[in-house]
């Protein structure tokens, strides 16, 4: 990524924390600072942090598998028991996880899908287009970013209510629709992958300007969407504070199922764990698939959403 | 890029035998184009800004207006002027202190061991390794995990009686720690949650600002004789000095947000309260249980201003620190 912008490696510059552009597809090449390696100490390190990050979704799996007493017994449980499935499908009816898997699904797609192409329009916008004020406005989105979801619960809980969405889909999907991080992930992107010279030469063809979008830029796109449609996903899945107050019992998303299976009963804990391991393991299989790409994603000018 | 707008449609057929009719649709058809050019890139940026006015903007604001009145859970629509009564009632009430002293210690026992390992882990990470995105991707699974998931398996693991850290700790000598009923442990359960789940995610953010480090800096740095050590010292940590203050900007918003991990530490009605003493009682918690245990909309609108408020703080300190740092390096 870095080997890709000389501007980066002009010596004795600082590069700010956001302008590390990269290509975006998740091919890391090796970086200007890495020249040294690593030795057993460094391997060592790496294994205890390794099993560190994976024990407790392991641990998720053993307890899911065993039935509570086992689970709540000393010493616990290090290796899986024999009723994962029995658990599961305890999880499935008392939690209703069926209508939650479905609502999860639904939410996280369409705010995926719009993110991907209301992001990308208008990081196109910002990246390639002149327009008055676009520096100013480029500014106002970034600061978005900084205003934590708490701000502004209460009078939005009110409008969802006053609007008729009130412990529906919509009040979590549209306030989430287009989000700063995607806008400013498409704009460093297409920033340089894509050259001017292939907008005017659309336009000589006569293309009007959705029509540059549609067959110029959605197709350069293409790999940073990959990226953004992927952590948009994962964050839209897992998203709990704001899902939590607008969605109740009846029409929850997997989150927000997990939290009041926790919160309302003294609950069976392998049955919790079976939920938590339901919500989990679909991200975790694209992770499985896409890891390299993710990786790339994120090191190509991430910000925590 | 300023000037396309004559080249464009120069594969129309060329003028010359044009007649008057075809000039006014010319005209016509450039008027178009240029209108087109003009209005496109606001068009493409209009749905952010559409979508943040309504529901970022204006719920912000009116978060305002609904401090001064009281509202209801229960009777959303009608609201009673109060004046400055909700900021008084929370200012008044030890319980928000309580909370605004826990969001920051956590926020420090979270944040400054999570992004110093985060930083030694990108300078592992940033040595030639075999299988270098296998480990990269491992310390982001963490990032894949839910709050809740997280939040209810590490609740299982610091149970008092049996929980998987207690039968580990006692084999050296540590006897059945109360993780979630301790002023201090309760914090450090939460912040356990918190480094877990994030360490990975900012290790990357350090690995890709090290990358961008020249080779020259260290070359220079190695003929000066400058150990491995002192190279770090000396070369890596200046030139990532403004990702680190990003870092720091960044998880200081997230602990402001701290919510699952506490709510779901014990579950139930404790993790409503933030335990029964309120010992790892968040300021989002504090909101939530105002607002939607006990149903007054108007206190809970007061704490949001409250937290805003403290943002503005932590980033006035954030940037005096900051300058001051420039100043002493310079």
């Amino acid at each position: 990524m870095t080997t890709t912008t000389p501007a980066n490696t002009t010596p004795g510059t600082v590069p700010a924390p956001l302008s590390t552009r990269g290509s975006g597809t998740g091919r890391l090449k090796l970086g200007a600072g890495q020249q040294l390696k690593g030795g057993p100490f460094t391997y060592a390190a790496l294994i205890i942090v390794g099993l560190g990050s994976i024990f407790p979704l392991y641990w998720t799996l053993v307890a899911a598998s065993h039935d509570q007493q086992r689970v709540l017994d000393t010493p616990p449980p290090l290796v899986p028991g024999g009723r994962l499935f029995s658990n599961l499908q305890s999880a499935w009816e008392q939690a209703h996880l069926g209508k939650a898997i479905v609502n999860s699904i639904v939410v996280a797609g369409s705010i995926t899908v719009a993110t991907l192409f209301f992001c990308t329009l208008a990081g196109y916008a910002f990246a390639k287009m002149r327009f008055r004020g676009r520096g100013i406005l480029m500014t106002a989105v970034i600061a978005t970013l900084t205003i934590p979801p708490q701000l502004s619960v209460v009078p939005l809980f009110m409008l969802m209510s006053d609007i008729g969405w009130g412990g529906k889909l919509e009040s979590v999907i549209f306030p989430t629709l287009v989000g700063a991080f995607g806008v400013f992930f498409m704009r460093q992107y297409l920033l340089e992958a894509l050259p001017y010279e292939l907008i005017e030469a659309a336009k000589v063809d006569g293309a009007n300007n959705f029509r540059v979008v549609w067959s110029v830029v959605l197709p350069v796109a293409r790999p940073a969407m990959m990226v953004l449609g992927m952590l948009t996903f994962v964050q839209a899945w897992n998203d709990f504070f704001w899902p939590f107050l607008a969605l109740n019992q009846d029409n929850p998303t997997l989150q927000v199922a997990l939290g009041q299976l926790s919160a309302s009963y003294t609950p069976d804990q392998s049955i919790v764990m079976a939920g938590a391991l339901i919500s989990t393991v679909p991200l975790l299989l694209v992770f499985v698939i896409f890891g390299k790409q993710i990786v790339g994603g994120i090191m190509s000018g991430a910000v925590k959403g | 890029m300023a000037t396309t707008i004559p080249t464009r449609g120069a594969h129309t057929p060329p003028p010359g035998d044009a007649s008057s009719s075809d000039d006014k649709r010319r005209t016509w058809r450039r008027r178009l184009w240029r209108f087109d050019d003009l209005a496109s890139p606001y068009a493409y940026i209009a749905p952010f800004f559409l979508v943040f006015g309504a529901f970022g903007l204006y719920p912000l604001l009116y978060t305002g207006w609904i401090a001064l009145h009281r509202v209801e859970l229960t009777s959303l629509d009608q609201s009673q002027w109060v004046g400055w009564d909700n900021f008084a009632k929370i200012l008044q009430d030890s319980e928000f202190w309580t909370a605004v002293s826990n969001t920051f210690v956590i926020g420090v026992i979270s944040t400054v061991p999570q992004l110093l390992v985060a930083l030694g882990l990108a300078h592992l990470l940033n040595y030639k390794l075999r299988a270098s995105t296998f480990w990269r991707t491992v310390i982001l699974t963490p990032y894949a995990t839910s709050v809740a998931t997280a939040a209810l398996v590490f609740a299982l693991v610091f149970r008092a009686d049996g929980g998987l850290i207690n039968w580990v700790l006692h084999f050296v000598g540590f006897h059945n720690i109360d993780w979630g009923n301790g002023e201090w442990t309760s914090k450090i359960a939460i912040s356990v949650i918190v480094i877990w789940r994030w360490t990975g995610y900012n290790t990357l953010i350090y690995l890709a600002a090290m990358q961008a480090v020249p080779t020259d800096l260290y070359e220079a740095a190695a003929i000066d004789g400058a150990n491995r050590w002192q190279q770090f010292r000396k070369v890596t940590i200046p030139s990532l000095r403004p990702t680190i203050l990003f870092t720091i900007i960044i998880s200081t918003i997230g602990s402001m947000q701290l919510f699952g991990e506490p709510l779901l530490l014990q579950g139930g009605t404790l993790g409503a309260i933030g335990g029964n003493e309120h010992q790892y009682e968040t300021l989002s918690i504090y909101l939530y249980n105002y607002g939607w245990k006990l149903g007054h909309l108007g206190p809970a609108a007061a704490v949001a201003w409250a937290m805003l408020v403290l943002l503005l703080l932590i980033a006035l300190i954030n940037w005096i620190v900051g300058r001051f740092l420039h100043k002493s390096a310079a």
